[in-house]
């Protein structure tokens, strides 16, 4: 049976009904143990899982799920990559991202709908400007291509955008070519299937209710369908890692908070490339349906409801209106939320925890989704050989305590503001 | 969202500004473990699935810090009470 897709395969199912597609991966029961487990299929975890089978040849690895693969986060966000960081900590990890995202679907053999349309970060005032400036600097000083645009470029490509603004005109934008949207969904089911062939168990309606330890660390997971046994533990529970990680008796540095998004109706090609607005927090791309797809901040207070509030819907849609206000009467389909796990310098977590054994994949923030390839690449690295990968050194833990944080928008301890 | 401040009566969160959990408290500067507990103090929390006591301040009405309890899954608010009230409440115990 088929589960290889090409258009020969489509030709030949479609001539016998589609009745011959296998799924994608086993249901498998749980075994008694595990040499790894991962805690959550996320994009997070089930990149774990595949490159702890691919790059460390690990071949008794589950991926444990709560719910269903790709009903987190990873099937929630807005789709966005990129690697247009300013601090040193991250340019390095979210550029190994962005290089894995550009071999992905060759190396799943999956069509994840990669499209480097771009990502422009628009400016509108000097400072703004200097800013895009230093953090376009930043980039190239590590390789990252990243480009500085003037007001007629911008207006080349975005003709519909509102230039005589009289509080905030586009003064032009910081382009990242590279950068660009991903289908979500694919991402998911394209490392699901191409883990399960390297002998990975995913197993899915698995609540780990429970982390075991005795004097040498932890011992395994008591979840929803019995204890399993393991000696290496990965969480990758994204909103839910306080949670989780309170089974172990661990108290992090992560608040849990919401974060909606939307989609309008079908639309003619209106935005060519990512769109962020300078003068507030909105976000915007056009899916290839022709959808709208954007978002803005955070509802801003601690929750687990995957809902949000009107006023953030207001406010989004406000600072979609003054950015294109042609958009004022196009009608929105849909509005979800997800759980972000964000911690207290907005920056990730990857690594050792107190319990050995159990290690630590957090903090991802609004902008985790770009960096599933490389935070499985890293953490599958940390599981597999105890030491964190070159690129993910500066996501430790005891960077709060010691004050090493990687704050990119410089705004403190609140989660919120991130 | 409405938020039933004591004394505007229930109003929309968007006049309120969020500030997080209500009960971490500030430590000692000059105890022996201060180092650690401001850590905990400034970083880490809770971070209840369930109901959560968080500080609101009512900006856009009277200007009065509120302690909010609220469900984390649903956003069902309990109450609202002046944070002084319990602020100087934990200072007398
Ligand atoms: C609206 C929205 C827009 C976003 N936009 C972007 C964007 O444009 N670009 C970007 O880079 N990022 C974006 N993000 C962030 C990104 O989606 C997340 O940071 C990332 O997906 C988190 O990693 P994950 O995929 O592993 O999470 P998830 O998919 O949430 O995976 C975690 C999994 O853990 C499981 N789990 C939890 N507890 C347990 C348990 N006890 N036992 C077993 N399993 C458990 C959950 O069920 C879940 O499936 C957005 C997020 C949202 C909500
Ligand atoms: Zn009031």
């Amino acid at each position: 049976m088929a589960n290889r897709y090409s258009i020969f395969s489509l030709l030949k199912e479609s001539l016998r009904g589609h009745r011959g597609w296998a799924p994608a991966w086993r249901d498998p029961e749980p075994k008694p143990a595990y040499d790894f487990i991962v805690v959550g299929g996320g994009g997070h975890g089930l990149a774990t899982a595949y490159y702890l089978a691919k790059n460390h040849n690990a071949r008794n690895v589950a991926v444990l799920e709560k719910g269903y693969i790709g009903g987190g986060n990873v099937g929630r966000n807005t789709t966005i990559v990129r690697s247009n960081y300013l601090m040193p900590g991250n340019i390095p990890f979210y550029e190994l991202s962005m290089k894995l995202w550009e071999g992905l679907e060759q190396d799943l053999n999956y069509n994840a709908m990669i499209s480097q349309r771009g990502v422009l970060n628009l400016f509108h005032n000097d400072s703004q400007r200097d800013a895009c400036v230093r953090r376009g600097n930043a980039m190239h000083l590590h390789g990252v291509d990243g480009e500085l645009l003037n007001r007629e470029q911008v207006r080349k490509l975005l003709p519909m955008a509102d230039f005589d603004n009289a509080r905030f005109p586009i003064m032009g934008g910081l382009m990242q070519r590279r950068g660009g949207t991903v289908r979500h969904d694919a991402v998911a089911w394209g490392f699901a299937r191409a883990a399960d062939s390297l002998g990975v168990d995913i197993i899915q309606n698995c609540e780990v209710t429970g982390i075991r330890q005795d004097d040498n660390g932890v011992t395994g997971v008591e979840t929803t369908r019995g204890f399993i046994g393991s000696r290496r533990i990965g969480m990758a529970c994204a909103g839910n890692t306080s949670r989780v990680a309170s089974l172990a008796g661990l108290r992090l540095p992560i608040e849990s908070h919401l974060l909606q998004a939307f989609v309008s109706e079908g639309l003619k090609p209106l935005v060519p490339c990512v769109v962020t607005f300078g003068a507030g927090h909105f976000y915007i791309s056009q899916s290839d349906k022709g959808g709208l797809v954007f978002g803005g901040n955070l509802d801003g207070y601690n929750s687990y409801a995957q809902r949000g509030n009107l006023p953030l819907v207001e406010e989004v849609c406000e600072e979609g209106v003054a950015l294109f206000p042609c958009l004022s009467r196009v009608r929105m389909l849909r509005s979800w939320g997800g759980i972000m796990d964000m911690s207290m310098d907005g920056s990730p977590i990857i690594d050792r925890t107190a319990v050995d054994g159990l290690y630590l994949n957090a903090g991802w923030c609004y902008g985790g989704f770009k960096a599933t390839p490389a935070s499985g690449w890293c953490f599958a690295h940390l599981l597999a050989t105890d030491q964190p990968h070159e690129v993910a050194r500066a996501y430790r833990l005891d960077r709060f305590a010691t004050g090493r944080l990687i704050d990119e928008n410089g705004s403190g301890a609140h989660p919120n503001r991130h | 969202m409405r938020i039933p401040c004591p004394h505007c009566g229930p109003r929309t969160h968007e006049e309120f500004t969020y500030y997080g959990d209500a009960t971490v408290r500030r430590p000692s500067a000059t105890g022996p473990d201060a180092e650690a507990a401001f850590y905990d103090y400034v970083y880490t929390r809770d971070n209840p699935c369930g109901l959560h006591r968080e500080l609101w301040f009512h900006q856009g009405g009277c200007h009065e810090w509120l302690v909010v309890e609220r469900d984390t899954r649903n956003h069902d608010i309990k109450g609202a009470v002046p944070a002084r009230s319990v602020f100087s409440a934990d200072d007398a115990t």
